[in-house]
């Protein structure tokens, strides 16, 4: 087994390597800097290919995904109450996520009531920070189990304190054929005082 | 042998490399107090380790988390037990950062020269946070589920960039496929490579400053890394273990809920216990300030305890530290208290963990069972399941008139009172024996609410029956066995098949002078009249779906129908959802007794 001297490979004992003594002249001293502003550019050449084509795969959930927001038969007016008390209802709709389409597939949910011959819609969606909003025990009043967000059955915020920055979702109804529910359902971006589609 | 070693050193220098790292001094000796970061540093090898072995099983997407979670968890050999490790480590972490912490305030650990390795580790401790925070939404549960909906919907508040961060965190405008994998690739692949970097740069600095010896041990002769303190780390570090394999065996792993469910409320969605500080700390923003409390408040409270360094050079500035310190965490534990209680003390909470306990249970017995988990996935097989859907089907659309043994199906009372029969246990002997006592066919559990009670069939009760003789009686019993086995209940199929002479003798007195079924209704071939509801094939699935789909066919109610919608024909339930609330009320679903279903 030989012994090499591994410190400094290619260099004999006692030589220098080189360093800021071998740039004296103001030709060497151009030239250094050259050949750094080249090696700095040609690495940033080399890698910018990949990051580019990462980043742009990575942003494309930005220009796609929009909510559609289609009129959807979720019910019939039968089905709701005549009380006027909100009942809940799974809405499904085909849709594509990512890259399988789903038939008929719970995409939400939503409250129905009736007031008269109306059909009123509230997505079940809570405004404050996304939870789904329930129906308080007695029945009186929308409460949020998370953040205690608290709506009356109109779905408008009723309690001071309640953290929700707008009332419940309301949603476009219209009632075709006599007695089928259509919603144009949406969801919408929690935590803000307007309503924006998601 | 040692040939070989010299050689290896002459060419990798190893030697040097591991007396550099061995033999490092300490002043005043190996100390316990010195243990916490190696502690740290074990914790995040055992979560590589486990979680490798982990993402070896698992399938990041949204018809395969749930599902490869539970073959972890219930099928796979030792399964439980790694996924236990993982889970409960990655909680015992948040511990040890947490005294970590604390210890190098209270040691003055993080001033000068030390600034910037008291930086890197804040960043550690909040990439720490970012593997918890993504790992939960992993399982595809309803609790991960619903949790992280709040989390990135908090990210969707940030002013300007909000909506956009969000979309990109969840993949699109709704969660999926790209959640779970954009949020695997965060919790797999970046945080913990920003961990690893760190954690070396950490060791680095650390090494470069050294330990921070309290003043007492000065003067006590140094000790080396190796072996004394890796002794005392290696102690601490098994007992670190042994704690986590105390929790696991103790919890018998970690949880897995139901499979995640867009429609489906789920009100028990709660953070892990060491971010219920951070939901609580949002319940006392009102409308318009959410940003405020989940973003502003928290990123100055960060940029504060950064600046810690800073001010430490300060007279009284250490101390200032120390006192900010221990007000942030005497306020997060007593928020994490606030939460615990006002959840243990909410009655609605406390109904929906056990709710989703039922649920959770469920899914898993159905997974396990012989007709296993569909392509389709584990919502789909929930969502299928008659023992769990059949009640909500039935307090939705059945239980404004009838009732399941006094209640809505779910064990709740509607504001009216019943206007039709109680559909409990429904083409049983015992359901038809009700039916035909003269002392209950017009109690509200039969016919008291409905138009019925005025009709030949209560009338045949109150008055033909109420004179049965004992002998016809005993006729009558055996007419009940045959029109009950109709139905082939699989709570009673083995009954029937005991029976069958009984039942036998049953089909034939049907028709018998007193009992005469037949001169109403049909049963097999005898029939005199087409008045009462078929009682061929009575109870039976096809029969209670022609019954849902329109009472008022002849073969049912006719004319003589009272109130009952034709959900089928007027289309106001679909097929699927028919058969969920019949079979249910047949008793016709997956179980381990019955299990092949």
């Amino acid at each position: 087994m030989s012994e090499y001297n591994l410190e400094a490979p290619g260099l004999e004992a006692g030589e220098e390597a080189p360093g800021d003594e071998s740039v004296e002249t103001a030709g060497g001293e151009r030239r250094h800097f050259l050949v750094s502003v080249s090696a700095l550019l040609a690495g940033t050449l080399a890698i910018l290919a990949p990051i580019g084509a990462a980043v742009v795969t990575l942003l494309d959930p930005l220009r796609r995904g929009q909510a559609r927001g289609d009129m959807l038969l979720v019910a019939r007016t039968s089905a709701i109450p005549e009380d006027g008390s909100p009942r809940k209802f799974t809405v499904t709709a085909d849709r594509t996520d990512a890259w399988a389409k789903y038939e008929d597939s719970p995409v939400g949910a939503v409250y129905l009531r009736r007031s008269g011959d109306e059909v009123h819609a509230l997505n079940v969606v809570c405004p404050h920070a996304g939870c789904f909003v329930g129906i308080a025990q007695d029945r009186s009043r929308f409460s949020c189990p998370c953040h205690r967000s608290s709506f009356d059955l109109d779905g408008v915020v009723n309690d001071p304190t309640s953290p929700s920055p707008r009332d419940m979702d309301a949603l476009d109804v219209e009632v075709r054929n006599g007695d089928e529910v259509w919603i144009r359902f949406q969801n919408f971006l929690p935590g803000r005082s307007e309503k924006t589609p998601v | 042998m040692r040939g070989i070693l010299n050689w290896l050193d002459n060419r990798t220098g190893y030697r040097a490399l591991l007396r550099g790292v061995l033999y490092e001094r300490i002043p005043g000796g190996a100390r316990w107090r010195y243990i916490w970061g190696s502690t740290l540093v074990f914790a995040m090898v055992v979560q590589l380790i486990t979680g490798l072995v982990l993402w070896s099983a698992y399938s990041a997407n949204a018809q395969g988390a749930w599902e490869s979670v539970w073959f972890i968890q219930n099928q796979m050999t030792g399964g439980w037990l790694l996924r236990g490790i993982h889970h409960y480590m990655a909680q015992v972490t948040i511990v040890l950062l947490v005294l970590h912490l604390m210890q190098v305030l209270i040691d003055g650990a993080y001033q000068a020269p030390r600034e910037v390795n008291f930086w890197f580790g804040l960043v550690l401790l909040q990439l720490v946070l970012g593997l918890s925070l993504t790992g939960y939404l992993l399982p595809w549960d309803q609790k991960g589920y619903w949790a992280t909906k709040v989390a990135t919907s908090i990210a969707s508040m940030t002013p300007v960039v909000g909506p956009g961060l969000q979309q990109l965190l969840v993949g699109g405008s709704e969660y999926g496929h790209l959640t779970l994998t954009r949020f695997f690739v965060l919790h797999a692949g970046i945080l913990p490579a920003g961990v690893a970097l760190l954690i070396v740069g950490h060791i680095y600095l650390f090494r470069r400053h050294g330990v921070t010896t309290p003043k007492n041990a000065r003067e006590k002769p140094a000790g080396y890394f190796w072996p004394e303190q890796v002794l005392k780390d290696g102690v601490a570090s098994l007992i670190v273990m042994a704690a986590v394999l105390g929790l696991v065996l103790w919890s018998g792993g970690a949880h897995l809920g139901a499979p995640a469910d867009p429609a489906e409320p789920y009100a028990a969605a709660r953070p892990e216990w060491y971010f219920l500080f951070l939901f609580q700390w949002l319940k006392y923003f009102p409308a318009g300030w959410e940003v405020i409390g989940a973003q502003v408040i928290p990123g100055l409270v960060l940029a504060l305890v950064a600046a810690m360094p800073v001010i430490g050079g300060w007279k009284y500035g250490h101390r200032f530290n120390l006192g900010v310190a221990t007000a942030l965490l005497a306020g997060i534990v007593m928020l994490t208290w606030q939460a615990r209680v006002q959840d243990s003390a909410d009655p609605e909470f406390v109904e929906a963990q056990a709710e989703a306990e039922v649920m959770a249970r469920r899914s898993a017995e159905l997974a396990a069972a012989s007709s296993g988990i569909p392509v389709e996935g584990g919502l789909a097989m929930l969502r299928a399941d008659p023992l769990t859907q059949g009640p909500r089907v039935f307090e939705a659309n059945c239980s404004q008139c009838h009732r399941f043994q006094g209640h809505d199906g779910l064990g709740g009372q509607p504001a009216d009172p019943p206007a039709a029969s109680d559909l409990a246990g429904f083409g049983t002997r015992a359901w038809l024996a009700g039916l035909l006592d003269p002392e209950r066919v017009a109690t509200d559990e039969y016919f008291g609410a409905t138009e019925h009670v005025r009709g030949r069939m209560s009338r045949f009760v109150q008055r033909g029956v109420a004179r049965f003789t004992p002998e016809v009686r005993s006729e009558l019993e055996k007419v009940i066995m045959a029109v009950s086995a109709e139905g082939s209940l699989p709570g009673q199929v083995e009954q029937d098949a005991l029976q069958q002479a009984e039942i036998e003798e049953g089909r034939a007195l049907i028709s018998s002078e007193e009992i005469n079924c037949t001169r109403c209704h049909t049963f097999r071939d005898q029939t005199e009249g087409d008045v009462g509801p078929i009682l061929t094939g009575w109870g039976s699935r096809e029969w209670m779906l022609g019954m849902l789909h329109d009472p008022t066919e002849d073969r049912f109610y006719g004319e003589d129908n009272d109130r009952m919608p034709s959900f089928g024909a007027e289309k106001l339930l679909t097929e699927a959802e028919m058969g969920l609330v019949v079979d249910w009320l047949r008793g016709d679903w997956v179980s381990q007794d019955n299990d092949g279903h």
